[in-house]
């Protein structure tokens, strides 16, 4: 699992002023402009509109508290989406710091406000000072506190070539000096980007965003021609309806609840992807994620721990098992790599002793390439199996091991050749399961190595990845993305390297590391901030909740509508038909409580589904055909069931209002 | 034989009819349609109308196609009648008056068939023979043709070439509705049914209306058609003389529409990507026919507006059969059926005809239905919708809604004005809820494209006659385009390979999700509506 890190600004979230200036938001959201946005909202509005003046004219209980309420329900689809905006703008707020205008001075020695610095500027910035802007090192090398983005609050090293050159603005440089060419224009970096994405009156419907609500406006039109309708359908029956009462049936059927909620769930789909320390430049991206058919990981450090890990010791006779145990021990008591203590952990045994620790050890250098220990008159050595003269079976153990993917490290003691350590690559814990997972929601994983196709094979066989790509360049990963593209698949990846760069570009989702060179976050849609490759899995269960948030609370809204019939169709017309009033099952009390409900509810309903807008619908790893029974299930049958209860109560309360009941 | 037994006897017959055609019609109609080579006869009609076959085309071209072939045929149908009187076989009958003259073409144009003419009275032989028949037949090839041209948009890839309209539009005539309409005559008249050149025939003295009927009497059922060519239709002995004719006109409604899901599944190249679509229609259409056939044997009198030689299962199946399929041929006086029976008959047009819905078109609508219910549950199973392997974005919602709001649009609008109108009460057999409902049916029969009359309802003023036209021509040819824009845009995309995370569409969960989707779709539209009409009937 990875661990999440928060940038320390964004954790005090929806405090109460925060709640406060959401109502305001909410209010001044009720111009006509921002109802524009939404079809299904701007009807509410109208009718709104329309049934006040008519309670103006004609005041009554009736006609006052449903003007109300149709007010309330555009107010509570204005307040979700504020909170919402409220979420994203903590975390706006909290880059936008990031970003404060410093001063840049140029390497001509001019200086300038940050936002008017070019593209292929140079800068100078020294220890102590703020980087003004997105860009490479090209010159020099300094430590570099990021904590402002990342929240990680260890400096990283930036220095010039390399993949390590890549700095973003607002993060502070400790000690030395630097030369930043810069990368992005003012306005243009990714946490502009970002920030336009949380922030609801920036952001662009996504292409999703925009298909649904063509067929919510869809609906919205079928049930305004239903209504209207109606009305010459009731006047030739002989009971004309009062405007108000219609457009109360209105509001009730057009689908409020999601088109009241579809922009907060967008905006909170982008804001947990902030809080997981992902950046990302466009919502299109974050749907992609939810399509992703392939992933492609890299081995080192997505997959294996990417240091190489003993597994085995290979005594070779006369020498015991025993006997080459001790050595190795011996040998990597002072051993500090990674290699090294993994050894001892493998060997077990006590912490040195006095006499142990009076040993000489002697580190590994080029030449000999061997370290080891002096002890007493013991001298003990592992190294490259080079570095030493083998015998016959000694060779054949040390090839056996190379060929299947394993590095050999041979221990001698006082020249003769103990045993061989085998060293592995070891897959992360919970990588297979992973995989499993993702395979279940029909993603395949492809391992991306440089190793030889047998290490790669025995690598992949035992993470239990669904395909391998051995001795990878950066051009064969490109080919395989868009090999996997030809045949109409998605393809997801990471990478941080400028030669990364390409196939980021390529890949439908492309997930730079924030370590990485600014060419490889340029060429990527998403930027990670805690450079964490595995978090593509995360990025494509957020994808996916996306999506499944708006299905199911569309699925939800129209399922409602059925209990809205059964309340208001025997209230407007058991007049003048009697046997309609069967169809009245909740039994509400009067036609004026019945509708009233309808509307109370249907606004309600709104206000109750806020958190799960926010949060979004649970998402578990399963098939398709499961996941669409379970959503189907809660969502459609509850929706069916839900309104009916929701009506039924609420009757029992508003047939107490005098006028009313 | 209590009528009970009989009647499953007959929906038994009619069924295994089915069974037996389907796979071999059905994969016939894929051949056709996926076929290299032209037929002799084909390549002679495409060098007299000068079209190379080879040439595909567009979905616009395609769309062009339809509209321009539709268009020239109600002028020539409208200019037939006009001028009937120098025609041969007119029996002095006259030119058709102008507003029906434009009625009756754009209904037999569109394959509605709805008929505010007296056929004994008003069209002589000649205008049926050579109007009313033609377009018959190529209305219901226009229809086959759409269908094909939406399912080249499933199968194909990266292309924006749908096929070729005027071969489609030939060999659904020549290879698929010629041939069985011919045998279907020959048999039809091999029980009776009458095909005569005179104008009458005497029966013990009295001289009854008689025409060339079996042939017209076979493409008007196979085709989906519905337009009699004596006013009773298929109540009228010489169209519809037993038990036996009852159940082959049935089969003959049927037998297309349904046989065109395994054509469907032939060319989508997963046979049970077709099985699941007849399951959905064949769901619907028994528990439509269940409602009818309960209600009308309930029903206070249970035979009266029904033919004695048929009985109330004879009637309820012929009725379900015409009003689910947009045929609109009737048997019984729906008018006279109880408000549960009659509402059915009604709804079942509602569904928007594709339960299995008329020649071609049922399968296109239904297809739309699908992409709308893919829409939902892609969305709920975390992925951009799809279906068939193509992405279901902005473009395709939008021709798919398009399509599905046409006909509630011009049905609603119809009907609304037409009850207001001070002259609808004049037209009006029955007041009130009753009344309504024969409003409500008329409008839908002509946006569904159906024609069935509910009868009751006098609709040869001039505003029926022109609002009714309008929701025949809106109700075909908007779902037309939008079906064909539609299919130009899945043709565009390539194929999205089927992963363990795309959703199975051929298990019962899609079928129960695509049964969901029609019926809320049809219901949440017309509830309010149906409440003053048939529902306030059947609850008193």
């Amino acid at each position: 699992m990875t661990t999440t890190l928060h940038r320390p600004e964004a954790v005090a979230r929806t405090s109460g002023p925060r709640l406060a200036d959401a109502f305001g938001e909410a209010v001044r959201k009720l111009h006509p402009r921002h109802q524009l946005r939404s079809p299904v909202m701007f009807v509410v509005w109208a009718g709104s509109l329309l049934v006040t003046a008519f309670a103006a004219i004609d005041p009554s209980v009736f006609t006052v508290a449903v003007a109300l309420w149709l007010w309330l329900t555009v107010f509570f689809a204005n307040l979700a989406e504020a909170v919402a905006e409220g979420r994203g703008k903590a975390q706006a707020d909290s880059l936008r710091r990031t970003k404060a205008d410093t001063p840049a001075r140029k390497s001509t020695g001019e200086v300038v406000p940050g936002t008017e610095l070019q593209v292929g500027d140079l800068v100078v910035v020294e220890a102590g000072e703020v980087i003004p802007g997105d860009g490479d090192v090209v010159e020099g090398i300094a430590t570099v506190d990021e904590s402002a983005i990342t929240g990680e609050s260890a400096p990283v090293i930036r220095e010039s070539g390399g993949d390590r050159c890549a700095v973003t603005g607002g993060t502070t440089v400790l000690s030395d000096r630097i030369v930043v060419k810069i990368t992005t224009r003012p306005g243009e970096s990714f946490v502009d980007r970002m920030i336009a994405l949380v922030e609801g009156a920036r952001r662009q419907k996504t292409p999703n965003e925009i298909a649904l609500t063509i067929l919510l406006s869809t609906l919205t039109i079928i049930f305004l021609l239903a209504v209207v309708a109606l009305q010459p359908f009731a006047i030739y029956s002989g009971g004309e309806q009062s405007v108000v009462v219609l457009t109360a049936l209105l509001v009730c059927l057009i689908p409020t609840t999601i088109g009241a909620l579809l922009s907060a769930i967008g905006i909170a789909g982008m804001d947990r992807l902030v809080r997981r320390n992902v950046l990302a430049t466009s919502g299109r991206a974050v749907e992609a994620a939810g399509d992703v058919d392939a992933l492609l990981l890299d081995k080192t450090g997505t997959i294996t721990w990417g240091n190489r890990r003993a597994t085995e010791f290979v005594p070779l006779a006369p020498a015991s098992h025993e006997e080459l145990v001790a050595a190795a021990r011996l040998a990597s008591l002072a051993d500090d790599t990674p290699e090294g203590r993994s050894i001892l952990e493998l060997a077990g045994g006590p912490p040195a002793t006095e006499h142990e620790k009076t040993g000489e050890f002697v580190p590994f250098t080029a030449q000999t390439r061997m370290s080891g220990i002096d002890l007493g008159d013991r001298v003990i050595r592992k190294g490259a199996a080079s570095a030493f003269e083998l015998t016959r079976t000694a060779r054949e153990v040390v090839d056996g091991i190379s060929a299947r993917g394993g590095t050999p490290l041979v221990v001698a003691e006082n020249g003769r050749v103990l045993g061989v350590i085998r060293l592995s690559d070891v897959v992360k814990p919970g990588m297979r399961e992973r995989f499993a997972e993702l395979r279940a929601m029909g993603i395949r994983t492809v391992m991306v190595t440089g190793d030889n196709p047998l290490t790669a094979k025995a690598i992949a066989d035992e993470a239990g990845v669904d395909d391998f790509l051995a001795e990878a360049r950066p051009e064969d990963k490109l080919a395989l993305i868009r090999r996997e593209q030809e045949g109409g698949r998605l393809v997801a990846m990471t990478g941080d390297g400028t030669n990364d760069a390409p196939a980021l570009a390529q890949a439908d989702v492309g997930v730079a590391m924030n370590t990485g060179t600014s060419a490889a976050k340029e060429a990527g849609n998403m930027v990670d901030l805690d450079s964490d490759p595995t978090k593509l899995i995360e990025i494509v269960e957020i994808g996916k909740q996306l999506l499944i948030t708006r299905g199911a609370l569309t699925t939800f809204s129209v399922a409602n509508d059925l209990a809205k019939y059964f309340a208001i169709l025997p209230a407007m017309f058991a007049a003048i038909y009697p046997a309609l009033d069967r169809l009245n099952v909740m039994r509400l009390a009067t036609p004026q409580s019945a509708i009233l409900s309808a509307v109370i509810f249907n606004a309600l309903i709104i206000v109750v589904l806020i958190p799960l807008a926010l949060r979004g619908v649970r998402y578990r790893p399963s098939s398709a055909s499961a996941l669409l029974r379970r959503n189907l299930l809660v969502y459609g049958l509850g929706g069916v069931v839900t309104p009916f209860a929701g009506i039924w109560l609420i009757d029992l309360l508003v047939r107490l209002v005098p006028g009313i009941g | 034989m209590s009528p009970l037994v009989a009647g499953l006897v007959q929906v038994g017959i009619v069924f295994a009819a089915l069974a037996v055609a389907y796979r071999p019609l059905g994969d016939h109609m894929a051949r056709v349609f996926r076929a290299e080579s032209h037929t002799k006869l084909e390549k002679a009609v495409y060098r007299f109308a000068r079209i190379d076959p080879d040439a595909e085309q567009k979905w616009s071209t395609y769309a062009y196609g339809v509209l321009g072939f539709s268009f020239a045929g109600i002028v020539v149908l409208y200019l037939v009648q006009r001028v009937q009187s120098v025609l041969p076989f007119d029996f002095g009958r006259g030119n058709v008056q102008p507003g029906m003259a434009f009625n009756t073409a754009v209904s037999f144009v569109t394959n509605t068939n709805w008929q505010s003419y007296v056929p004994e009275a008003v069209l002589g032989h000649a205008v049926q023979m050579i109007g009313l028949t033609v377009q018959n037949f190529v209305s219901a090839a226009v229809g086959l043709a759409v269908a094909t041209a939406l399912v080249r948009g499933f199968t194909r890839s990266r292309t924006d070439r749908l096929g070729n309209f005027w071969v489609d539009l030939t060999r659904g005539t020549v290879r698929i509705l010629l041939p069985i309409a011919f045998v279907g005559a020959i048999v039809l008249i091999a029980f009776g049914v009458t095909m005569s050149l005179k104008s009458g025939v005497d029966v013990d003295g009295q001289i009854v209306a008689n025409a060339p009927v079996a042939s017209q009497e076979a493409i008007k059922e196979l085709g989906t058609n519905g337009g009699g060519v004596l006013n009773a239709n298929s109540a009228h002995p010489f169209e519809n003389p037993g038990e036996w004719t009852n159940l082959i006109e049935i089969f003959l409604i049927l037998l297309v529409p349904v046989s065109l899901t395994r054509t469907f599944g032939r060319l989508v190249g997963d046979r049970k990507q077709g099985y699941v679509l007849l399951g959905v229609m064949g769901v619907i259409w028994t528990a439509m026919l269940a409602v009818i056939w309960t209600a009308e044997a309930n029903g206070l009198r249970p035979l009266e507006g029904k033919e004695l030689r048929f009985g109330v299962p004879g009637s309820a199946i012929f009725a379900d059969a015409t009003t689910g399929t947009s045929t609109g041929a009737v048997n019984s006086l729906h008018d006279s059926y109880t408000g549960l029976g009659g509402g059915a008959a009604l709804l079942n047009m509602l569904f928007g005809e594709m339960t299995p819905g008329g020649v071609g078109t049922g399968l296109y609508s239904i297809l739309v239905m699908a992409v709308i219910a893919m829409f939902l549950a892609g969305l709920m199973v975390g992925r951009t919708p799809e279906y068939l392997g193509k992405k279901l974005g902005r473009k395709e919602v939008t021709a798919a809604a398009v399509s599905i709001l046409a006909m509630p649009a011009v049905l609603l609008a119809g009907a609304g004005v037409a009850a207001v109108l001070p002259s609808t009460r004049a037209a009006l057999n029955n007041p009130g809820a009753h009344g309504l409902t024969e409003i409500l049916y008329a409008y839908a029969s002509a946006s569904n494209n159906n024609g069935s009359a509910f009868a009751g309802i006098t609709v040869t003023n001039d505003w029926f006659q022109s609002s009714l036209g309008l929701c025949m021509l809106f109700g075909r040819f908007v779902p037309i385009i939008a079906v064909l824009a539609l299919a130009g845009s899945l043709a565009a995309q390539r194929k999205v390979p089927v992963t363990a995370g795309t959703l199975p569409t051929t298990g019962p969960l899609f079928a129960s999700l695509l049964t969901g989707a029609v019926v809320l779709v049809a219901a949440l539209t017309f509830v309010p509506a149906l409440a003053l009409g048939p529902i306030a009937e059947a609850l008193q």
